[in-house]
């Protein structure tokens, strides 16, 4: 089986350079942070031709949790009596000198859980605590915030809340590959779209004007779907093509999308490196209203300004490369991060920084 | 004897007497530590390895293995690799008060089969208990010393281009089992730690003169520390994707949470760079063991420039760095 596997991924690096030979350069972009580690770890650049170029977006939901909202995070997790849960890679987020992990050091009762259910089970443990659950993530990890959600209501449970930065990606694609982006083709978001369905992705053929394909995340997988775009770029056919049938269909998890605008609606969103971009975030529906973290705590937050130098916004949407940057490597690494593309290990710089850099290449 | 353990038990009157009387002794019972001098007298020859660990393991019993095993293993392994002969250990532990007495008989039961198993003798200890609150259960020390002879030098701990890198197991499974444990990650059956002293797997590599050019036992950090670690500016260290070997349940879990085996730490397995004409020797000697029967050769040291990098199935490159910040807070 790995054999085969082994040849077919080196009869798609033929196939490739031989249709993208005399296409000049090709520029193609992911939209998934696992796909930006994929697409290093598996070493997916040195299989391709000089001419084309890939490019990380704005993939990694922890890279683009806004400080404004790490620093109400961090705000709520240092009142008496909290106790502030959320996933692992939230911990190390920086806020200007401050993250959870940095309180967890002095004693805050801050906890890593690894499903959002997690967190009902600790406030149904510590009766006298405020339990607050952080919510970060796409269209993924979403649903099962309004799982979290909708059980708190059915057992009554009055201790918990959450804080949503939760995200969706096609206003932010919208928003970064209109009129005058240096985009070809786009890599789409396998996770979400297991989701969101691949039919979700149909506007970026129509009204985006470029090819794109739904990926998975295997060597094999990533560059089948490479392929498949080279393949359309060069019949200059503009369609979205599902190239991740085993986990992907057309309409995606309708139990799981009706679930999350049963609790969640769009709401504008703030995206650290770009900014506000409107109706890509998600909000609890007053409904659920009394579970709203942000409705439950007060909390005041200082004005945050990027780091000097920093130039994630652009990266973020593919128009520098990491080691563009002055303070990558230096100033910025993946322990002292400063910027958002290296606060995570799925973010651009912090990807490159741990697959990327070699002292000389053979 | 008392169900916990109070403050009484640390101060050094007649309930630390009972202590040391009806639980270490009985378990670690040798002639050295019965005299229960202030200092243990030892013979040791000219040149010795010393070595010290502090654990602070949690969970304390996890599958595989318990923080007993873990505290003589640890420290016995950092003695191996050094090419000595691991001979005694000193066993110092603090103990919150209120921990139960049966968990401490338990542990020292353990300490003492692992040190049975491993060949060394517990000479001497120390039991301090502070109150409840100021320490978690308990936090052990232990010191080592090994001892060289004619036959066993200290090994040069340099590699050499053109040395085989060989592995002695499976890796990454302590990291996961203790990672699994302590979250109540449910995995069936549970994932254990491969935690073992590996003083007869260098015995049997050395023992016909076997050349080694440098051996480390890779704990915190994972396979990937030790080979940064050991790659120096004129050197390349490959290793090869397709020749590493993970236990099925721990490269299953690995993937779900999204850890990379190479960064996991080990608790039973070595790391060796073997010069070129030894390395088959070496690996019959680790598969002639039971601990070593997963042996293999993983890759090999060239003329470089200080890159450590592993090879895909389909000949990329991926690099391999020093782990940056802590995986997983107290995994040993």
């Amino acid at each position: 089986m790995k054999m085969k596997m082994k040849t077919k991924i080196q009869e798609l690096q033929k196939g490739i350079e031989e249709l993208a030979k005399n296409m000049g350069q090709i520029t193609i972009m992911e939209v998934c942070g696992t796909h930006t580690t994929s697409i290093h770890k598996y070493g997916i650049r040195e299989l391709l031709p000089d001419n084309i170029k890939l490019v990380s977006g704005p993939g990694c939901p922890v890279c683009v949790t806004a400080q404004e909202d790490i620093a109400v995070a961090v705000s709520i997790a240092q009142q008496e009596d909290v106790i502030f849960t959320c996933f692992g890679d939230m911990m190390r987020v920086p806020c200007g000198d401050k993250s959870l992990y940095s309180l967890y050091e002095t004693g805050k009762d801050i906890r890593i859980v690894t499903s959002p259910l997690d967190a009902l089970r600790i406030a149904q443990d510590n009766p006298n605590k405020q339990v607050v659950y952080f919510g970060i993530g796409f269209e993924t990890t979403a649903p099962l915030t309004a799982a979290l959600i909708e059980a708190t209501d059915e057992y009554g449970v009055q201790n918990l809340s959450i804080y949503s930065a939760h995200k969706t990606m096609p206003q932010a694609l919208r928003q970064l590959l209109k009129n005058g982006s240096s985009i070809d083709a786009l890599i789409c978001p396998g996770h979400v779209a297991t989701i969101i369905g691949a039919n979700a992705f149909s506007f970026v053929p129509e009204e985006l004007l470029m090819p794109a394909t739904v990926a998975g995340f295997g060597a094999y997988e990533i560059m089948a779907a490479l392929f498949s775009i080279i393949h359309m770029l060069r019949k200059s056919q503009k369609s979205c093509i599902n190239m991740y049938p085993n986990a992907v269909t057309e309409h995606g998890n309708q139990e799981a999308l009706s679930l999350l605008y049963k609790v969640f609606e769009p709401c504008n969103a703030l995206w650290r490196g770009m900014g506000e971009i409107k109706e890509s975030g998600l909000g609890i529906r007053e409904s659920f209203g009394k579970f709203d973290a942000a409705q439950r705590f007060e909390f005041s937050i200082d004005e945050i300004e990027e780091a000097k130098g920093c130039i994630c916004s652009s990266i973020l949407c593919g128009k520098s490369k990491p080691t563009d940057c002055a303070n990558f490597g230096r100033a910025c690494t993946p322990s002292k991060p400063l910027g958002a593309c290296m606060v995570s290990s799925e973010g651009s710089c912090a990807a490159y920084f741990r697959y990327g850099r070699y002292k000389a290449r053979q | 004897m008392q169900k916990t353990i109070t403050l009484a038990h640390g101060s050094g009157g007649e309930a630390y007497r009972e202590l040391v009387k009806e639980v270490f002794l009985p378990a670690y019972s040798n002639d050295i530590l019965s005299p229960l001098t202030d200092s243990a007298i030892c013979a040791a020859g000219e040149k010795i390895a010393m070595t010290t660990d502090s654990y602070v393991v949690k969970p304390l019993f996890f599958p595989g293995g318990d923080i007993g095993r873990l505290c003589v293993s640890g420290t016995v392994n950092d003695l191996a690799v050094s090419g000595a002969y691991p001979k005694y250990l000193s066993v110092g532990m603090i103990i919150e008060a209120g921990f139960e007495m049966e968990k401490l008989v338990r542990i020292v039961k353990s300490i003492a089969m692992t040190a049975k198993e491993a060949g060394v003798t517990i000479v001497t200890g120390d039991t301090k208990v502070v109150e409840g609150g100021s320490a978690d259960s308990i936090f052990i020390n232990t010191a080592g010393i090994g001892v060289f002879t004619e036959d066993r030098k200290p090994l040069p701990q340099k590699i050499v281009p053109g040395d085989k890198i060989i592995i002695s197991g499976y890796m990454a499974s302590h990291g996961m089992a203790i990672m699994a444990a302590r979250e109540n990650m449910g995995f069936t059956p549970p994932i254990g730690s491969d935690v073992a002293p590996i003083a007869t797997l260098v015995n049997r590599v050395l023992q016909n003169g076997c050349k080694i050019s440098a051996m480390r036992d890779p704990t915190r950090g994972g396979v990937a520390a030790t080979l940064c670690e050991w790659v120096t500016p004129n050197t390349d260290i490959a290793i090869y994707d397709s020749m590493l070997p993970v236990r099925p349940d721990v490269s299953a879990a690995c993937e779900i949470l999204g850890m990379d085996p190479l960064y996991i730490a080990n608790e039973g397995i070595m790391l060796l760079s073997v010069p070129a004409p030894y390395a088959e020797e070496a690996l019959v000697s680790l598969h002639s063991v039971n601990l070593g029967k997963n042996a293999a050769i993983i890759g090999e040291v060239k003329e470089g420039d200080g890159n450590v990098y592993a090879v895909t199935d389909y000949r990329t490159k991926r690099k391999i760095i020093m782990p940056q910040g802590e995986i997983l807070p107290r995994i040993c």
